[in-house]
């Protein structure tokens, strides 16, 4: 049986959604701390969806999106992107260079690489939180950005899924200040061998 | 008049008949292959994901890779009265989204795929009569089968009708 993803229990499928809540919850406290402001989080999803499908989470294929991709390496790896609207980036751009709102149109190299530090800040919380809970060591690779079509940027890692099987296991969180000038989503996409590293490194086997 | 917009997704493919339009949205690395008879005004859009079925764990869904979905769209089409020999071909796609210091052979999957494609449009005895491929940036691409025009549109690269 090639795809695994399609015979988890309630119950794994459970422990992953908590898998993504202390990540995201992780991952948002940092970014409340750079941009000193309340960010209010969802419960996590828990989604298998036919790859095709994933760019609709995020407003279709053809939403204009800033997204900040990083591999995971270790025991169980993955992807990690952080993807927000393109007007919620020049937000964040505005506030982290300290701008006045709305300032930031279009992005300078400098306003990439605040973008990608930011990127890399969140998702190292949100693996520092993970690699806690599971007691297995995950580190993130550098940064990559991009601003595009959402379908386009999350091709990259649909296309390494798609070589396994014709769905993605998408642990996905979505995040807003409460003025809602930034919000976004934190995805987590294990890679499909990862799987069960991490359901047996928490205890739940089926 | 207008016809039917047509949506492909991602690792599917499409046939159609003027006045309709296929289109597919938001192409990373992944390839758009229009066919196009231009006489009886029939083609087909492929959103081509993968290059190579026989290196893929799993083939169940073959209009995900090159060598598998083209021929079978090919045959689609010469069902809708096509005829072979009058079919061009038109591709797009295959940015690489993301640049890494170390990019390795997953980061240039766009390339491989728009090879790929080549290669088996070359198989097939095919024309690629217009070509838009590489980048580091996303397309829309859409089929109009009245003319036969194959649009591509980005977010900061205009858009160009080829």
């Amino acid at each position: 049986m090639s795809e695994e993803i399609l015979k988890l229990s309630a119950l794994q499928l459970d422990a992953l959604r908590e898998i993504g809540n202390v990540g995201a919850g992780n991952a948002a406290t940092a970014l409340s701390q750079i941009i000193n402001r309340k960010i209010d989080m969802t419960v996590p999803q828990v989604a298998i969806l036919p790859l095709g499908e994933v760019p609709e989470v995020v407003g279709g294929p053809d939403a204009m999106v800033a997204g900040v991709y990083l591999r995971v390496f270790g025991p169980a790896p993955g992807s990690i992107l952080f993807l927000l609207p393109r007007d919620s980036a020049f937000s964040l751009v505005d506030m982290v260079m300290g701008r006045s709102p709305g300032t930031t149109t279009a992005l300078t190299s400098m306003d990439e690489s605040a973008l990608m530090e930011i990127g890399n800040i969140l998702a190292g919380a949100y693996l520092n939180a993970l690699s806690y809970f599971t007691r297995l060591t995950l580190l993130p690779s550098i940064p990559a950005l991009a601003m595009d079509m959402a379908g386009a940027i999350l091709s990259v890692i649909l296309i390494q899924l798609g070589q396994m099987g014709d769905h993605a296991l998408v642990i996905e969180t979505e995040f807003a200040t409460e003025a809602d000038e930034v919000k976004g989503h934190f995805f987590l996409i294990p890679d499909p061998g990862s799987l069960a590293t991490i359901l047996a490194a928490i205890g739940v086997k089926e | 008049m207008m016809g039917e917009l047509i949506k492909v997704g991602m690792a599917d493919y499409k046939v159609g008949k003027s006045p309709a339009s296929l289109i597919s949205y938001g192409l990373g690395s992944c390839v758009g292959v229009a066919l196009y008879d231009p006489v009886i005004k029939v083609g087909g859009l492929a959103h081509i994901m993968l290059p190579d079925s026989k290196q893929a764990r799993s083939a169940e869904n073959p209009a995900k890779f090159a060598d598998t979905a083209l021929p079978l769209m090919l045959e689609e089409m010469l069902k809708l009265g096509v005829a072979k020999t009058r079919v061009v071909a038109k591709i797009a796609g295959g940015a690489q989204m993301f640049t890494f210091t170390n990019t390795t052979d997953i980061m240039r999957v766009g390339e491989r795929n728009s090879e790929a494609v080549r290669a088996v449009l070359r198989k097939l005895d095919i024309p690629i009569v217009a070509e838009d491929t590489g980048g580091n940036y996303g397309r829309t691409v859409e089929l109009k089968l009245d003319t036969g025009v194959f649009r591509v549109r980005t977010i900061d690269k205009g858009e160009k009708e080829l």
